[in-house]
């Protein structure tokens, strides 16, 4: 692996809502104020940011210290977007359990908010992997060699065999991997 | 903290000029000096801001959750970048765009920054600079390295520096220009950026180029230098120049700027910005900041003394080649169009929404067959993915021609007529192509309580609720009304520019019912044409939750009982303040808690108004407060010497201001039990109890608003010109909205005990 790829930081899962979604995402913005009175989360939360009026933007943001959590609508479609700011000790397959486990942990939150509940479920194996770092990876075939085998390792552990990866997104772009898998979740 | 920041310097080093590279070295190290405490909080402050690294909203690691003040526990702890700022608290980051100029390769390099150091969101100011939030100031030498490689700077962006130089979008593809001012605000952003006569400020200093006089597109009379184009004839020819004016500002008080001299030929444009910062350097106000802005000086010195300064300065200045050297290729150094002219081709088969947007984003250049198109930016945000689509429409279809804008958009120019559709398509497709360009939908608002540390209540909130309304209700295809701006600050520091709006809107807070009530007090009568021709006043405080229904009242209003071809400004001359106040008259009220709460939240915030530590106490109960009834006769007062100011009146407009001052005074006293008699017991007493305690002071601007009181009492009964009773009645209400926060401030350390 290139001395830089084995350095990744700022790893982000984004997992997708479930076709149809209505919910209104007004309903957000009080529940990550909650988030931020009950700390209900293991990182430091700090703020919320609105962003709906933005199309395909940040949606609606809750800003921690070590990660941001939103609901974002990049790419047009709706998810759990957790954003991993400050480094996470480990291999590169512990940051991306530690980040999709954190994303996975919000979803439970989201689901089950009265805001959201009935009104907005989450695929938890239909997500996108992204490294937000495009010096430590870029979103060359070279990145996408050296961190494949990582990824598998992940999603092995994560979903057992089943699963499909599929690389996107152009040479200017965050380095960005789309997972799907038909097999149940492994933790929750 | 990004990991891989350790790696770009020797990434980027062959690509950026040795003396930046050195630049930003240099402040690597203050940073890690400042974590291990080895520099003053103030003087780290300074060089941050210098670079563009901003505060922002609850740095000082304290912030209201909506139940109670709570800490924000940094893992660095009590570690600051700053007087009472935390280093690991998210911070704000301005990025310099001289006259909103960008190429493709800039926009590629914002977007990545926006991705991979702030919120995925690039916001463009009403000064054409970018800026990215909640970025951490570890990041941000990396992000200066990254930017400079692309020949971009932050350098100057904030702190008492010569902060970016604006010009018109349309400058050199403008109907009504009278030449291309690009070459001539570029130069001066370039020979001004960190010149040795130009570091020494006691507070900023803006300059803007115009390239006519009738439009906004620069909005020269607000800035402390503006230059509208000018031409004059000599030996037969047209010599270049430009019309100066100087001293203007908005912030608290707002000043035109006023005219310095009628022609300035363009080769002296330059000194002369040089002579006039000098003269600033030297005799500006240093210890107090309110009153150092440029404005101030020129009011102090009287213009026909300033000038005479400033010519004298200007006499004894070295010549620089920098002056004149830019003119030399200025006939040929314009931009170029990448495809070939052609007329706008529209075919029935294009859809209705391409025609609605049209008719408010193209605009047809001077240049027969290009069109300039405008990309409207909700609140002026737009994503990384939608910047790398602006990078290739710059580099597929005009030659890297791309301006931001005051109106917090950005435009492509030199779009051949025959690719205006393609364009479109391509915009549609990221969900760039809202139409409303320049109309009521696409409203200007400073960043409010969202990120300001400043801010009083969330005009970003209320400006996305105006325009979603606006937008359900198609009022922007309304005729009458489609033109109007409507312009939103969070605070009475205007950088939501609202003084130059058709309606404008700043955050205030009221105490009702025994909570603090988030307001907006309205504003009429402002200008944004003619290079901001006119300034509005304040007519009363509406609810943050009325403001909606306050908009469509006066707009109903206009578009019902408008005489033919009325401009909204005549019709609200017309139909006169006290006519415009009584119709929002109702809309003042506030119900109670109990029976709509949501009055008592702001708009997209969920946590109850800062309510904080007042909570309802039982000395705050159901009653209305002597100081309430007294405070709301004083606002009485400050509009009745609105009404004879507009009568022409200005001796009494000037009795009435002064008046409503004293009385706001008074009923602070009284509110501490202490009862004064004569004007000179009043402002006595008021020095003793609430300017020598401090307990008058706002955090950020110290006395400023007891010194408009105590200014006001020097001066009762001298004459004073419109302008300066225009001025007066402005620091009567700042005076008023102060009463209001220090009462609030009294009641919450009485809850408190
Ligand atoms: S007007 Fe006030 S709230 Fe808005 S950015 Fe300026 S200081 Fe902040």
């Amino acid at each position: 692996m290139p001395a830089a790829v084995m350095e990744i930081e700022h790893v982000n899962i984004k997992i997708f809502a479930k076709e149809p979604v209505e919910a209104d995402l007004a309903g957000a913005i009080p529940m990550f104020h909650r988030w931020i009175q009950e700390s209900v989360t293991p990182e430091l939360l700090v703020d919320v940011a609105d962003y709906r009026h933005v199309p395909s933007g940040p949606g609606v943001l809750l800003v921690g210290h070590e990660a941001n959590y939103s609901l974002d609508l990049g790419g047009n479609r709706l998810g759990l977007l957790y954003n991993r700011k400050t480094a996470f000790p480990g291999e590169a397959v512990e940051k991306f359990k530690q980040a999709y486990d954190a994303a996975m942990q919000a979803c439970a939150l989201v689901e089950a908010d009265p805001a959201f509940q009935g009104k907005l479920k989450f695929d938890l194996k239909h997500f996108e992997l992204i490294v937000n770092d495009r010096l430590l990876a870029p979103n060359t075939d070279e990145t996408w060699e050296a961190l494949k085998p990582e990824i598998e390792k992940f999603c092995q552990a994560q979903f057992g065999g089943a699963f499909g990866l599929r690389r996107e997104g152009g040479p200017r772009e965050r380095f960005r991997v789309v997972i799907e898998s038909d097999a149940p979740v492994n933790a929750r | 903290m990004k990991a891989s920041n350790k790696y770009w310097r020797e990434r980027l080093v062959e690509r950026t000029s040795p003396h930046l590279v050195k630049e930003l070295d240099v402040y690597e190290s203050e940073i890690s000096l400042k974590k291990q405490g080895k520099i003053d909080d103030k003087i780290f402050a300074e060089t941050r801001l210098r670079r563009g690294s901003y505060g922002q909203r609850y740095d000082n690691g304290q912030r209201h959750d909506g139940r109670t003040t709570r800490q924000i526990e940094y893992p660095s702890g009590e570690l600051t970048k700053g007087p009472s700022t935390l280093f690991d608290a998210p911070g704000m980051q301005r990025i310099k765009i001289p006259f909103g100029g960008l190429n493709a390769d800039q926009l590629d390099t914002l977007a990545e920054l926006a991705e991979e150091y702030s919120d995925g969101i690039a916001h463009v100011t009403t000064r054409q600079d970018i800026q990215l939030h909640f970025v951490h100031i570890e990041d941000t030498p990396t992000i200066m390295r990254r930017l400079a490689a692309v020949g971009i700077t932050t350098r100057e962006a904030c702190g008492n520096t010569i902060r970016n130089v604006t010009g018109c979008h349309l400058a050199g593809v403008c109907q009504t220009q009278v030449f291309d001012v690009t070459p001539h605000a570029k130069a001066c952003s370039r020979f001004l950026l960190g010149h040795p006569d130009t570091q020494d400020f006691g507070r900023k200093f803006k300059i803007s180029f115009s390239g006519c006089k009738d439009q906004a597109c620069a909005l020269a009379r607000l800035n402390d230098i503006g230059c509208i184009a000018a031409v004059r004839e000599a030996d037969g020819k047209l010599k270049r120049g430009f019309e100066v004016y100087v001293g203007g500002g908005l912030g608290t008080v707002p000043y035109q700027a006023r005219l310095f001299e009628e022609f300035v030929p363009e080769e002296e444009i330059l000194p002369l910005a040089q002579a006039i910062g000098l003269v600033f350097a030297r005799l500006g106000e240093r210890k107090n900041r309110n009153t150092a802005r440029l404005k101030f000086l020129v009011n102090k010195l009287g213009m026909e003394e300033f000038k005479r300064l400033v010519l004298e300065e200007r006499a004894n200045l070295p010549y620089e080649d920098a002056w004149t050297s830019y003119l030399k290729d200025i006939d040929t150094a314009g931009e170029e169009p990448l495809k070939s002219p052609s007329l706008v081709q529209i075919s029935g088969a294009q859809p209705k929404s391409f025609k609605q947007w049209y008719r408010t984003n193209v605009y047809e250049q001077r240049q027969n067959g290009y069109a300039t198109i405008t990309i409207t930016l909700p609140l002026g945000d737009i994503t990384a993915t939608q910047l790398r689509k602006v990078a290739d429409l710059a580099r597929t279809y005009v030659k890297d021609t791309v301006r931001t804008t005051i109106e917090q958009n950005i435009v492509l120019r030199w779009v051949s007529g025959a690719d205006v559709a393609a364009v479109y398509a391509e915009l549609d497709a990221v969900g760039l192509a809202a139409p409303g360009a320049g109309t009521i939908v696409d409203i200007a608002s400073c960043p409010g309580t969202d990120t300001c540390k400043l801010g009083i209540a969330s005009s970003r909130g209320l400006s996305g609720e105006l325009r979603t309304r606006i937008i359900a209700r198609g009022m922007e295809l309304e005729e009458a009304i489609r033109g109007l701006h409507i312009k939103i600050s969070g605070c009475f520091n205007s950088c939501g520019q609202h003084h130059v709006a058709d309606l404008g809107f700043y955050g205030v807070s009221r105490n009702k019912n025994g909570y603090t009530v988030p307001h907006f007090q309205v504003v009429l009568g402002g200008q944004w044409g003619e290079n901001a021709g006119a300034y509005g006043l304040a007519i009363g405080a509406v609810p943050s939750k009325r403001i909606p229904e306050t908009v469509d009242r006066i707009t109903g209003r206009y578009i019902a009982e408008r005489l033919e071809g009325e401009s909204f400004q005549t019709f609200i001359k017309r139909i006169g303040k006290a006519e415009c106040k009584k119709m929002i008259d109702d809309l003042t009220q506030v119900p109670p808690h109990d029976v709509d709460p949501s009055f008592y939240t702001d708009w997209a915030d969920a946590r109850e108004f800062t309510t904080g530590d007042l909570g309802v106490g039982e000395c705050a109960g159901e009653v209305v407060s002597p100081f309430e009834f007294q405070i709301t006769a004083c606002e009485r007062e400050a509009f009745e010497a609105q009404l004879s100011l507009e009568a022409g009146d200005t001796g009494n407009a000037a009795r009435l201001a002064y008046g409503a001052m004293l009385n706001g005074a008074a009923a602070l006293l009284r509110s501490r039990m202490v009862t004064a008699g004569s004007p000179d017991e009043i402002v006595a007493l008021f020095r003793t109890h609430f300017y020598d305690t401090q307990l008058f002071f706002d955090p950020f601007t110290g006395g400023k608003f007891a010194h408009y009181f105590f200014r006001a009492h020097e001066r009762a009964g001298e004459k004073r010109s419109a302008e300066s009773v225009h001025r007066l009645i402005e620091e009567t209400q700042l005076f008023i909205e102060a009463c209001h926060s220090c009462y609030g401030k009294s009641l919450q350390q009485m809850v408190a005990v």
